[in-house]
């Protein structure tokens, strides 16, 4: 592994850089602290600057119309779009796309039309549901949506929950049992539209995250066509298994960015703040938590790259994957906790973004797969053991 | 479950009532006449008192209309707000009056 960056990789890493610090902040310090969208003139001006840039959809294939960014320089970006107050969860405020999606590059020819190609066009959105009120860490197990066939059509019905963009959405990919007797190899794939009779949002779950909610959404009697299922029948595990590993390493490199962020913050504040007529940087207790954070960042960043590494040689990386989520996200957790007690008082305040990040990052030690399932799929890997 | 839908009692846009109101992040409503929702706000991260704060600047501009207000304290106010708005839009089919139409909003049916 190189651990060098290209000078094509530093000349995108210092764009993206420059773009958050000159276009993100300065928007961003007179929206609301927990805010997760851009007023809507800016949104378009800066999704606008991004395609110029030829960054937009960073991630999807040249052969599908992206930039084909592999996946080291798209970590190296996403660390770096992740540094400012909601960048967490919606990095750059989403101007710069990307394929969220991703399971949509399995997808029929005609699906890619209708659903694939306007998301990247920004003219529709998606949502993903996987879990439901009976658990989110053992989806194949617990899923019980169903899908009936009825001719041409599957008449689903069930319910899914913490699904985020439910209700802004054109469409969704789902998740249902067609075969009640076959595990995890009897659960569909499904693209819904969210215009069809039988499609619910029933209410918005609230959590430590205020911005980019989660909502409780249900299928009752919902009539999907037949083309509209996502790769073969009773295989949709096999669907979701592949991308969302690959997720995982963007998922981690964002809370690499949160932490280098705090860290920056708590640096800077520990040079400036003084005690007893010194500042809190000559205090060994403070040192300490900056060098502690140092290291936790530090074995993140290379955690994530090795996992994205991994992905652009072609090697098994689902492990690689799951460590980096495991050790990006308890890392990043403890860099901001410190660097809140290193701030005070003001680091709970709602004046920067650190309690933001703190009550976020929570959250991110469960999205995507718990911490705990993710030690499972590298004992898995080390082991050679089943889950089962 | 969380109820969905705003409860509490209306209590007229005054002074005297704002001033029991603390300085908490949250969300509301004003109604007029009562029981007619007209509006639905927010105190957020960056309101000044908070909820107080923002019912006496609903005040200072209400001219002479008789309103009343409700409210609920949360720190999740944005995704509340948000709930509210659609709530209020699937029960009467559009946002509050004085609420602004361009408005980002997703949708809910709510049971």
């Amino acid at each position: 592994m190189d651990l060098g960056l290209t000078d094509e990789q530093r000349m995108i890493v210092d764009t993206v850089r420059g773009f958050v610090r000159e276009q993100i902040i300065p928007i961003e310090r007179d929206l609301d602290p927990d805010a997760d969208e851009l007023p809507p003139a800016d949104r378009a001006r800066l999704v606008q600057m991004v395609k110029d840039m030829g960054l937009y959809c960073p991630d999807v294939p040249e052969e599908l119309g992206g930039p084909g960014i592999d996946a080291v320089t798209f970590a190296l970006m996403s660390m770096e779009m992740s540094q400012h107050a909601a960048g967490l969860y919606v990095p750059c405020y989403g101007v710069f796309g990307g394929s969220g999606l991703a399971q949509l590059f399995e997808a029929t020819d005609d699906q890619k039309e209708r659903y694939l190609f306007p998301t990247l066009r920004g003219e529709k959105k998606g949502f993903f549901a996987l879990t439901e009120p009976a658990g989110g860490s053992d989806p194949a197990g617990a899923i019980e949506t169903t899908a009936e066939r009825d001719g041409d059509d599957w008449i689903l019905n069930g319910t899914k929950h913490f699904i985020s963009g439910a209700d802004r959405a054109q469409f969704g990919i789902t998740f249902a049992r067609t075969d009640k007797s076959k595990g995890r190899d009897g659960v569909t794939c499904f693209i819904v539209d969210t215009d069809a009779p039988g499609f619910h949002i029933r209410r918005v779950i609230h959590t430590l995250r205020s911005a980019k909610y989660a909502m409780e959404i249900q299928f009752e009697n919902m009539r999907v066509p037949a083309k509209n299922v996502l790769g073969e029948v009773n295989k949709g595990f096999a669907i979701a298994r592949d991308r969302t590993a690959r997720q995982r390493i963007p998922y981690a490199a964002v809370c690499v960015g949160v932490a280098r962020l705090a860290q920056d913050m708590a640096i800077e504040y520990a040079k400036a703040r003084s005690t007893f007529g010194k500042p809190l940087a000559s205090r060994q207790a403070i040192q300490w938590m900056i060098v502690d954070n140092e290291m936790d960042i530090e074995h993140a960043r290379l955690v994530t790259l090795n996992a994205a590494w991994k992905v652009d040689k072609g090697e098994p990386f689902v492990a690689a994957a799951s460590m980096a989520k495991v050790v990006a996200t308890e890392a990043a957790s403890r860099v901001v906790d410190r660097s809140m007690q290193i701030h005070g008082g003001m680091g709970v305040a709602k004046e920067l973004p650190l309690e933001r990040w703190y009550r976020e990052l929570r959250i991110r030690r469960i999205g995507e797969g718990p911490n705990e399932i993710q030690r499972m799929i590298i004992a898995r890997d080390l082991l050679g053991t089943s889950l089962r | 479950m969380a109820e969905i839908r705003f409860r509490g009692e209306w209590q007229p846009l005054e002074a005297d009532t704002i001033a029991k109101v603390g300085g908490h992040m949250g969300v509301y409503q004003l109604s007029s006449p009562k029981d007619a929702v007209v509006f639905i706000g927010y105190a957020g991260g960056r309101s000044v008192f908070g909820l107080r704060g923002e019912l006496s600047n609903k005040l200072a501009d209400n001219g002479r209309r008789d309103m009343w207000f409700r409210y609920e304290v949360t720190t999740t106010y944005l995704s509340r707000y948000k709930e509210l708005l659609m709530v209020h839009v699937a029960d009467h089919g559009s946002l509050p009056a004085e609420n602004d139409a361009n408005e980002q909003l997703g949708r809910l049916s709510p049971t």
